[in-house]
C-alpha cells in the first residue's frame, strides 16, 4: 500500500484563544479528490490555509510525500507542491491576466525542481487553451474581468506554479452556474491528468458527486468522514449542521 | 518671457523634486509604510558625495557611481534589519521606527560632518544655457534628465521584468503573493534598497543644485510627501508630474510675489490640488 500524498493528523489552529480547527485527521492518495464541506464558520478556510502556511498558529501534522509541512511558510510550501486557489479568488488587480500568471511562472522558474504531474508541464499557454476566455482577456487589468474569468486565472495561476496538490477554496462562490459548470470541466481534464485535489464546495450534491472521499467539517472537527458516494445525503446534512445522530 | 523662463526652470526642478519622490512612493506603494528617514537618505548621499568622496579626488560622476549602489545597500540592510521587524503590527510602529532612525541620521551628521552649509562645487552648478532665448541653470537640465530617466527605468523594473511584477503582485496583496512562492521579506527588502538608491541619485543631484545641511532631510521628506499625494498614491509617473508642480509653483511664487513665498506657495498649490482631485493628479487605476 503506497504512502498517502498528503496526511494530516491532529491539525489543530486559532485565532486567538478561539480554536477554529480541533484536531482533524485526514489522508488523500496521489490523484485523488478530497471534498471538504461544512457550514460557513466551520474552519474550512482555515484548515486549508493551516495545510498551505497562510495561517500561522496550528499544530499536529502536516505531512506531504513524507515531509513535515507545519511550521514552513507558504512562500515555500508552494515550491514543494501544495498550491491553493484562495476563497474570492485574490487577483492582482494592478497586473493584467497574462502577468497574474506569470508572477507563478516567474517564482517557478526561480525554484525549478518541483515537478508537476502529467505529461506536459503546465505553462500558459497550456493554461490559456484550458480556459480559452482567458486568451481573449490576456491584456486586461485583474480587476476587468468577470467573476468566473478571476476563477478560471486563479486556477490557471495555482497551475502555473506546478503543485502536486492544487487545493482550491468556495470554487463556485459567486459564479453562475454555467460558468461553474466551465470549472468543474476544466477541473475534470486537470484531474485527468493525475492532479491530486482537495477542495472546499458550498455545493453539497456537486462536491460529493466530483470527490472520491469527503470529510465533513462542523465547529472545527471531522463530523463525518469516508467514501463521498457511501453516505446518505440525510447522513450528510446531520453532520453538515451538527445534528445529533438518530 | 520671464515668466516663461521661470516655468522652464520649474519644470527642470520638477525633475529633481520627482525623483526624491520616487523612492517614498515606491516604498509607500509596496509596504504601506511612509518611510520618515527617506529625506536623511538622500541628504546621507549628498554629504557622503560632498564630504567624502570628492574630497578623495574622484570625479563627481565617477563619485555618483559610488554613491548610488551605497545607498541600495544601506536601504536593504534598514528594511532588513530594522524597518522590517516593526511590520505587520500596525502603523505606528514602522513610522515611530524610521522617526527614530532619521533623528539617529540627523544628529550623526551633525556631529560628523558639523553644521556648515555643505554644496557640490561644480561648472555645472554656476553655469547657465540659452534656450529659445531663455536662461536655465546647466544643473537643472541634469535634474530633469535624471529624474526622468530614473522614472523611465524604474517604469520599465515594474512593468517589463519578474522583479517588477513580483512587487506589484506584493503591493496589490502580499498574502496571495506568498501563495506565488513570494517571500514579501524579500521584495519589502528590493522595494527599500530600490527606494534608496534612486534616493542616492536625488542627493548627489540635490548637492549639485542647492546648499544643505544635516536638517535638510526633514525639507526634503515634506517635498517627498507633498509630490507623492498630490501625484496620487501608487503612480510614479503621477510622482514625477507632482514634482513638477510643486516645482513650478514654488518657482512663481518666488517669481511673482517674493522668494520668501517660494515654500508657501508650493504647499497652496499642493492643497488646492488635494480639494479639488484628493486622489491625486494619476490614482492608481486598481480599486
Amino acid at each position: 500500500m503506497t504512502a498517502p500524498l498528503l496526511r494530516i493528523d491532529g491539525l489543530a489552529a486559532w485565532y486567538g484563544q478561539l480554536p477554529a480547527v480541533r484536531g482533524v485527521s485526514f489522508e488523500i492518495e496521489a490523484g485523488g479528490a478530497l471534498a471538504v464541506i461544512g457550514e460557513n464558520g466551520a474552519g474550512k478556510t482555515t484548515l486549508l490555509h493551516s495545510i498551505c502556511g497562510l495561517h500561522g498558529a496550528a499544530t499536529g501534522d502536516v505531512v506531504f510525500a513524507g515531509e513535515q509541512l507545519r511550521g514552513v511558510a507558504a512562500h515555500d510550501i508552494v515550491h514543494r507542491g501544495i498550491a491553493l486557489v484562495p476563497e474570492g479568488r485574490r487577483i492582482f488587480p494592478s497586473l493584467s491576466v497574462d502577468e497574474n500568471l506569470r508572477v507563478a511562472v516567474d517564482q517557478h522558474r526561480r525554484h525549478r525542481g518541483s515537478s508537476g504531474t502529467g505529461a506536459r508541464q503546465w505553462t500558459r499557454e497550456r493554461v490559456y487553451e484550458l480556459f480559452p476566455d482567458l486568451r481573449a482577456a490576456a491584456h486586461r487589468g485583474g480587476h476587468q474581468i468577470s467573476g468566473g474569468q478571476q476563477q478560471m486565472l486563479a486556477i490557471g495561476r495555482a497551475l502555473l506554479s506546478e503543485p502536486r496538490l492544487l487545493m482550491l477554496d468556495e470554487i463556485s462562490l459567486g459564479l453562475s452556474p454555467a460558468v461553474v459548470k466551465v470549472v468543474y470541466q476544466a477541473l475534470a481534464e486537470i484531474r485527468a491528468d493525475g492532479m491530486t485535489l482537495v477542495f472546499v464546495e458550498q455545493d453539497v450534491r456537486r462536491s460529493l458527486a466530483f470527490s472520491e472521499h469527503m470529510i465533513c467539517l462542523h465547529k472545527g472537527t471531522v463530523r463525518l468522514a469516508g467514501p463521498s458516494q457511501a453516505s446518505s445525503l440525510d447522513e450528510v446534512r446531520r453532520a453538515y449542521f451538527g445534528s445529533p445522530a438518530r | 518671457m520671464q515668466l516663461f523662463e521661470t516655468l522652464l526652470n520649474g519644470l527642470l526642478l520638477g525633475g529633481l523634486y520627482g525623483l526624491i519622490g520616487l523612492g517614498l512612493s515606491i516604498n509607500f506603494g509596496t509596504m504601506r509604510v511612509v518611510h520618515l528617514v527617506h529625506g536623511d537618505l538622500i541628504v546621507l548621499a549628498a554629504y557622503f558625495l560632498v564630504v567624502v568622496l570628492v574630497p578623495w579626488g574622484l570625479p563627481p560622476l565617477a563619485a555618483a557611481a559610488v554613491v548610488v549602489p551605497l545607498l541600495f545597500s544601506v536601504g536593504w540592510a534598514m528594511q532588513r534589519f530594522l524597518v522590517g521587524r516593526s511590520l505587520g503590527r500596525g502603523v505606528l510602529p514602522p513610522l515611530i521606527v524610521t522617526f527614530g532612525i532619521s533623528m539617529v541620521l540627523q544628529n550623526g551628521l551633525l556631529l560628523w560632518a558639523t553644521a556648515d552649509a555643505r554644496t557640490l562645487q561644480s561648472s555645472l552648478s554656476s553655469s547657465g544655457v540659452q534656450i529659445g532665448g531663455l536662461t536655465v541653470a546647466s544643473v537643472r537640465i541634469v535634474d530633469f534628465a535624471a529624474g526622468l530617466a530614473c522614472l523611465g527605468l524604474l517604469l520599465l523594473l515594474l512593468g517589463r521584468t519578474a522583479l517588477g511584477r513580483a512587487l506589484r503582485a506584493t503591493s496589490d496583496d502580499a498574502s496571495t503573493a506568498r501563495l506565488m512562492g513570494i517571500d514579501p521579506r524579500r521584495m519589502y527588502a528590493a522595494a527599500a534598497a530600490i527606494a534608496a538608491a534612486t534616493g542616492g541619485v536625488a542627493g548627489v543631484l540635490m548637492a549639485a543644485t542647492s546648499t544643505f545641511y544635516p536638517s535638510t532631510g526633514s525639507a526634503t521628506l515634506l517635498i517627498a510627501f507633498e509630490v507623492v499625494v498630490v501625484g496620487g498614491l501608487g503612480s510614479l509617473t503621477g510622482t514625477f508630474l507632482g514634482g513638477i508642480l510643486l516645482a513650478m509653483a514654488q518657482l512663481l511664487g518666488a517669481r511673482l510675489v517674493g522668494p520668501s513665498y517660494a515654500q508657501l506657495t508650493g504647499h497652496l498649490v499642493v492643497l488646492l490640488v488635494l480639494v479639488f482631485r484628493p486622489q491625486g493628479l494619476l490614482p492608481r487605476t486598481a480599486p
